[in-house]
């Protein structure tokens, strides 16, 4: 039985004490501090007056950055459709494999997970690039079709022009699922683990094939957990800032970068500050949808 | 077994769509990481061809002053801000597991906020904090320095390392620190001798994990780094603006090894019976007996 804080005071005191300090003063206060800004106005270089303003807030729904958003969230909701549609049959092979591969399994599958993120976006520019090995590859492919086809008497194929892989939208949609497909992965596993297999056993007797089962028995069976990876990765492919900035082009700009932007080089603290909030709403709106949905799966069982 | 029976209808793993899928997963997932190792060793400035096995590469980079700073001023925040966080995210746990108090829900649900809200928010939130409230001293020498880092390390890793500590904490049986408590035990003793044997294996994985997120992170460390306390993401970063070099591939492939090191020490650690029950397997056994 929990106790009750009033009987222990002394102890209550010194084990709620710390984190609760550094939760309001490093956590809450800066937020609070970036949250008030946002009702502020730039005064000079360096001073912000709260005003208590709803310009910055309005200023987000200029068609320049309302664009930006709605890039941001297709690009995220992309990302996570394809997550879904690569991860799913890799955590159904992971639930039904024999334990020692099981284990495996979600090694390989967390691995690059923990991998510095960084490096992984690097070795992605590695790939990518034009003198990458994706490029290199294919111009090396082309050369010997190219010379196949000389012998044959059929006409120069012509020089090979490389791909652009590199800093475009499709850059950025390939690094955020590289990225992000743990994510997908580990929810989707814990919730097919958790499945009663007798039910698909059941629907593969009676003669439903495996598509037919997985998408009438397993997909409805696990769709809390569906959703709550489908929120694991769609918040963090939002708010992602290294992937575009570094693999996306002028035009692939996120929600984060402009926020960066905002507070590095253009100076105006009060209107990132707007911006970050309103991506901070969004980020609670998506898990309140998760939350709403796994609750009314629940309450008919 | 001369001949394997055909799969049974749910070894998914043995047929052959899903296992192409999960090759053409892995080979998605690794290919990147491997070339990237591999290229490391190629005797070539321009990185692409192989031009035969070299390891000036890592000579370079070993020799490059200010990347092996950044790796050390990274091991070191990693390093500090897994202990500090080690302490606050099990005392919020102990918090929260054993009283009850006005406010809890409240306390729970704040202590999840630093782990939903995005990397940009909170990277944000600790530059303006740094700029306008806590001004970190200049020109402190190493390591203090890193403070400012650290605390905003320390802010997004401590809740992590709560949930982990409370997941395990739940699996605790009231009764032993009662019975220890009944036995004349002190209540410093008790957590000590009893509870925190029990919350061991917890404590390694949230270290790790707070390890990891600490090493890992970029955009927070971006937003509270000056000029003179430059970490390894930020480094490497910095590297890869102006170009691809066999030096970043070099460095990298040095970090890739070490992750792999510590998942493989934490696994064993975690994994390895001996370690892990040894303490509160004895404990826990009272339960099964009538």
């Amino acid at each position: 039985m929990e106790q009750h804080w009033k009987s222990a005071k002394g102890l209550f005191g010194a084990v709620l004490g710390p984190p609760l300090f550094w939760l309001v003063l490093f956590f809450m206060i800066p937020m609070g501090i970036v949250w008030l800004y946002s009702f502020g106005e730039n005064r000079g270089l360096t001073d912000i007056a709260l005003t208590g303003t709803f310009s910055n807030y309005l200023r987000a729904l200029d068609p320049l950055y309302l664009k930006i958003f709605v890039k941001s969230v297709g690009i995220a909701g992309l990302t996570t459709l394809i997550c879904l549609v690569i991860g799913f049959p890799v955590a159904l092979a992971i639930t039904f494999a024999p334990p020692k591969a099981k284990t495996w399994l979600l090694l390989a599958v967390m691995l690059p997970f923990w991998t510095n993120l960084l490096i992984r976006t690097y070795a992605l520019i590695a790939v990518l690039r034009t003198e990458g090995y994706v490029n290199q590859s294919l111009e090396w492919l082309w050369n010997g079709f190219g010379a196949v086809v000389g012998v044959l008497g059929l006409g120069a194929l012509g020089p090979f022009q490389p791909l652009e892989l590199l800093h475009n939208n499709f850059a950025v949609v390939l690094g955020l699922v590289y990225v992000h497909l743990p994510f997908m992965v580990l929810p989707l596993y814990s919730a097919l683990d958790r499945l009663d297999t007798s039910l698909i056993e059941a629907s593969l007797d009676l003669g439903a094939g495996h598509l037919r089962t997985l998408l009438t028995i397993v997909a409805p069976l696990a769709l809390p957990g569906i959703a709550s990876g489908v929120v694991i990765t769609f918040i963090p492919a939002l708010g992602s800032y290294l992937t575009p900035d570094l693999l996306g082009g002028p035009d692939s700009q996120m929600i984060a970068n402009i926020i960066e932007r905002q507070f590095k080089r253009a100076n105006d603290w009060p209107f990132g500050a707007a911006l970050s909030f309103l991506l901070m709403y969004m980020t609670f709106i998506a898990i309140a949808l998760q939350a709403m949905l796994s609750r009314r799966r629940r309450e008919p069982a | 077994m001369a001949k394997r029976p055909a799969p049974g209808p749910l070894e998914y793993l043995r047929r052959w769509p899903l296992q192409l899928w999960l090759a053409g997963v892995g080979i998605f997932l690794y290919a990147p990481l491997i070339a990237l190792m591999v290229f490391s060793f190629n005797d070539s400035r321009r990185n692409i061809v192989w031009q035969g096995f070299t390891l000036k590469y890592y000579e370079k980079a070993l020799n490059n002053a200010s990347l092996i700073e950044a790796f050390v001023n990274s091991l070191t925040i990693a390093a500090v801000s897994t202990f500090l966080s080690l302490i606050l995210g099990a005392l919020a746990a102990l918090a929260l597991w054993r009283f009850r108090f006005p406010g809890k829900a409240g306390f729970d649900g704040a202590l999840a906020l630093p782990i939903v809200a995005p990397e940009i928010c909170l990277g944000v939130a600790m530059l303006v904090f740094f700029a306008k409230v806590l001004p970190w001293p200049q020109g402190l020498p190493w390591p203090f320095n890193l403070g400012a880092i650290i605390i905003a390390h320390v802010s997004f890793s401590f809740p992590f390392v709560a949930v982990v500590v409370r997941a395990r904490m739940a699996s605790f049986n009231r009764e032993l620190e009662e019975a220890a408590r009944d036995l004349g035990a002190s209540e410093w003793r008790t957590l000590k001798d009893v509870i925190l044997p029990h919350m061991a294996p917890s404590l390694v994985a949230g270290g790790f994990l707070a390890f990891t997120l600490s090493l890992d992170d970029f955009v927070i460390t971006f937003f509270t780094s000056g000029p003179d306390t430059v970490t390894f993401p930020v480094k490497v970063y910095s590297m890869v603006r102006f170009s691809v070099t066999p030096e970043v591939n070099a460095a990298s492939t040095i970090l890739i090894v070490l992750t792999v090191v510590l998942t493989a020490i934490a696994l064993k650690v975690q994994g390895d019976p001996a370690s892990t029950a040894g303490g509160h397997a004895a404990l826990d056994r009272p339960k099964d007996r009538p």
